[in-house]
């Protein structure tokens, strides 16, 4: 087997519940595109906040709560650091599903009318779908779709030819698919959307975690990204966003939190980031969070997308080797980030998921929440398996055997196979 | 052997009983497994008040089709009111396999079209 450059993280130890184990065998964990493990610093600093520093955030006057809320904007000024953007424009939010949610209400309700138009990609996850739908159908305007072609890749043309048509007011894109695993060149495509004055929205759920990523370099209005993916707890995400914009926006949700002040019949609204963070906030996970970028950055985001690519060309190389094994997304591993989606001849996705399992390998099958690509790729659902900073070639390696052993499932019994007797 | 893929589990999932269209047909019906977007459909002919012949189509993963496969031999023939008061654990326990938790939507998804069509109720069986 040629060589492939050796990934160079060595983390594993560090993530407690790697040491489980499964039938017996060593956990393989390949789903980190679902979500990712958790060190163990990031398990303990979500702990140690309940236990030593719990208060509300924004009110109390009292030392425990002045702690709290420097744990919690502190934690707000690392992320934004992480992805290069300011914290006054760095909002907390559930995950990327509200982030967009947040976008398509809060501006594309005040913004998007009739006969104009949202263009999204027909890669999109689900989260970056369905809130266009129902924008578009409650405002008389229509969704349209950038095609992916047969490598699972954008057209930067097909960009401009829909830009060019003068009607399109959002554009919204994932910058790393989660199905095909296409980095799309969203700096070009934001440049160009920018150009044409149209608001844009990056989906970094799928990006964020696995390679450097610089929100004023890229220059979207929004980016979005979420927390549990990032090796932080779930329940936390962030929306960055263009001050202009959000300046300019009206909330999404109202209640507590988010005013400056409120008399019978009317409110006036926080400043940024707080006018869009309605509520008690997710404290705990948001300080987290923070943890868990300190970790990444530690370990150097050029490093981790060194070692996820390398892990990438490694999958790429070995599933072949797998009968009836087809690929999803661009062959090579430069052009994607470190997942790899497949279908195997004879064996539903399911029952592939099921059988890897028998081996300890936790891998991912269905739809991706991204149907609309199913059935673009002609397919009813994949295999998808996903790496992380912890995963090593051994992961690979045991995933290949369970592909190997699952055929055998199947094709042991396709050999027995005779017409049954009377 | 491997306990819910057996012989006679993937025998049906490689060649499945009563699958493709009936034409004409007088009850259909469409669903899907929120889980993977699988997608599986039944046409049937009724006669005198029993299902007289039956027909899936569409596609799923070996439990699903096999299930299906299976439950339509005992289908055919059963009166429409039997039909209406079938229940999941008629399915399992035809099925003769452990289905966990998960699975289990890929096992009742044949029930819930046939019960769907008969009697327009689109729940999933309990």
């Amino acid at each position: 087997m040629p060589p492939v450059a050796e990934s160079s993280l060595s983390v594993r130890a560090d993530f407690p519940i790697l040491a489980r184990r499964e039938s017996g065998k060593p956990i393989v964990y390949l789903d980190s595109a679902s979500t990712s493990q958790k060190p163990a610093e990031v398990i303990e600093a979500l702990a140690e906040h309940l236990r030593a520093h719990n208060a509300n955030v924004h009110r109390g006057v009292y030392a425990l709560a002045q702690e709290a809320d420097a744990a919690f904007e502190g934690a707000r000024a690392r992320v934004a650091a992480f992805t290069g953007a300011d914290p006054e424009t760095t909002i907390f939010v559930k995950n990327v599903t509200e982030a967009i949610n947040l976008v398509a209400y809060a501006w594309g309700r005040a913004n998007v009318g009739p006969g104009e138009a949202v263009l999204i990609t027909q890669a999109e996850h689900h989260g970056n779908l369905v809130p266009w739908q129902v924008l578009c159908r409650e405002r008389g305007a229509s969704l349209r779709y950038l095609e992916v072609d047969e490598r699972g890749e954008l057209s930067l043309e097909a960009v401009e030819r829909e830009l060019a048509r003068g009607d399109v007011r959002v554009l919204a894109i994932a910058h790393v698919s989660n199905v095909l695993g296409t980095i799309n060149p969203v700096a070009e495509i934001v440049q160009r959307a920018r150009a044409a004055g149209v608001l844009t929205v990056i989906d970094g759920a799928q990006a964020v975690p696995q390679m450097p990523v610089d929100v004023e370099q890229i220059g979207a209005d929004f980016y979005a990204w979420t927390g549990h993916k990032a090796l932080g707890p779930t329940g936390v995400g962030v929306l960055h966003g263009r001050r202009e914009v959000l300046e300019g926006m009206e909330p999404f949700l109202t209640g507590g939190d988010m005013i400056a002040s409120v008399d019978f019949y009317g409110a006036t609204w926080n400043e940024l980031p707080w006018k869009f963070e309605a509520g008690t906030p997710m404290i705990a996970e948001a300080v987290a969070l923070g943890v868990a970028v300190d970790y990444l950055q530690r370990l150097g985001m050029e490093r981790v997308r060194a070692h996820e690519r390398a892990l990438t060309a490694y999958m790429l190389e070995r599933l072949p080797a797998v009968p009836g094994l087809r690929l999803v997304g661009p062959p090579e591993a430069d052009a994607r980030g470190g997942l790899a989606s497949f279908t195997i001849d004879g064996i539903h996705p399911h029952d592939i998921a099921e059988l890897c399992d028998r081996e300890g390998v936790c891998i991912r099958a269905g739809h991706h929440c991204a149907q609309p690509l199913m059935r673009r790729l002609g397919v009813g659902a994949t295999a998808r398996a996903s790496v992380g900073v912890y995963n090593d070639r051994a992961d690979i390696d045991a995933l290949v055997g369970a592909l190997l052993s699952a055929r055998e499932v199947f094709d042991l019994h396709a050999r027995d196979e005779r017409p049954a007797a009377c | 052997m491997d306990d819910l893929y057996r012989d006679y589990i993937l025998d049906h999932y490689k060649r499945p009983r009563n699958f493709g269209v009936l034409e004409p047909h007088d009850l259909e019906a469409l669903e899907h497994n929120p889980l993977c977007g699988d997608e599986l459909g039944v046409h049937i002919l009724v006669r005198d008040g029993r299902i007289e012949d039956l027909r899936f189509h569409g596609q799923g993963c070996a439990i699903s089709q096999a299930a299906a496969s299976i439950a339509s031999e005992e289908l055919k023939g059963m009166s429409v009111g039997d039909v209406a008061e079938l229940d999941a654990d008629w399915m399992i326990e035809l099925l003769g396999i452990p289905v966990s938790a998960t699975r289990r939507k890929c096992a009742l998804l044949n029930l819930k079209v046939v019960r769907g069509a008969v009697t327009g109720d689109h729940s999933w069986p309990t």
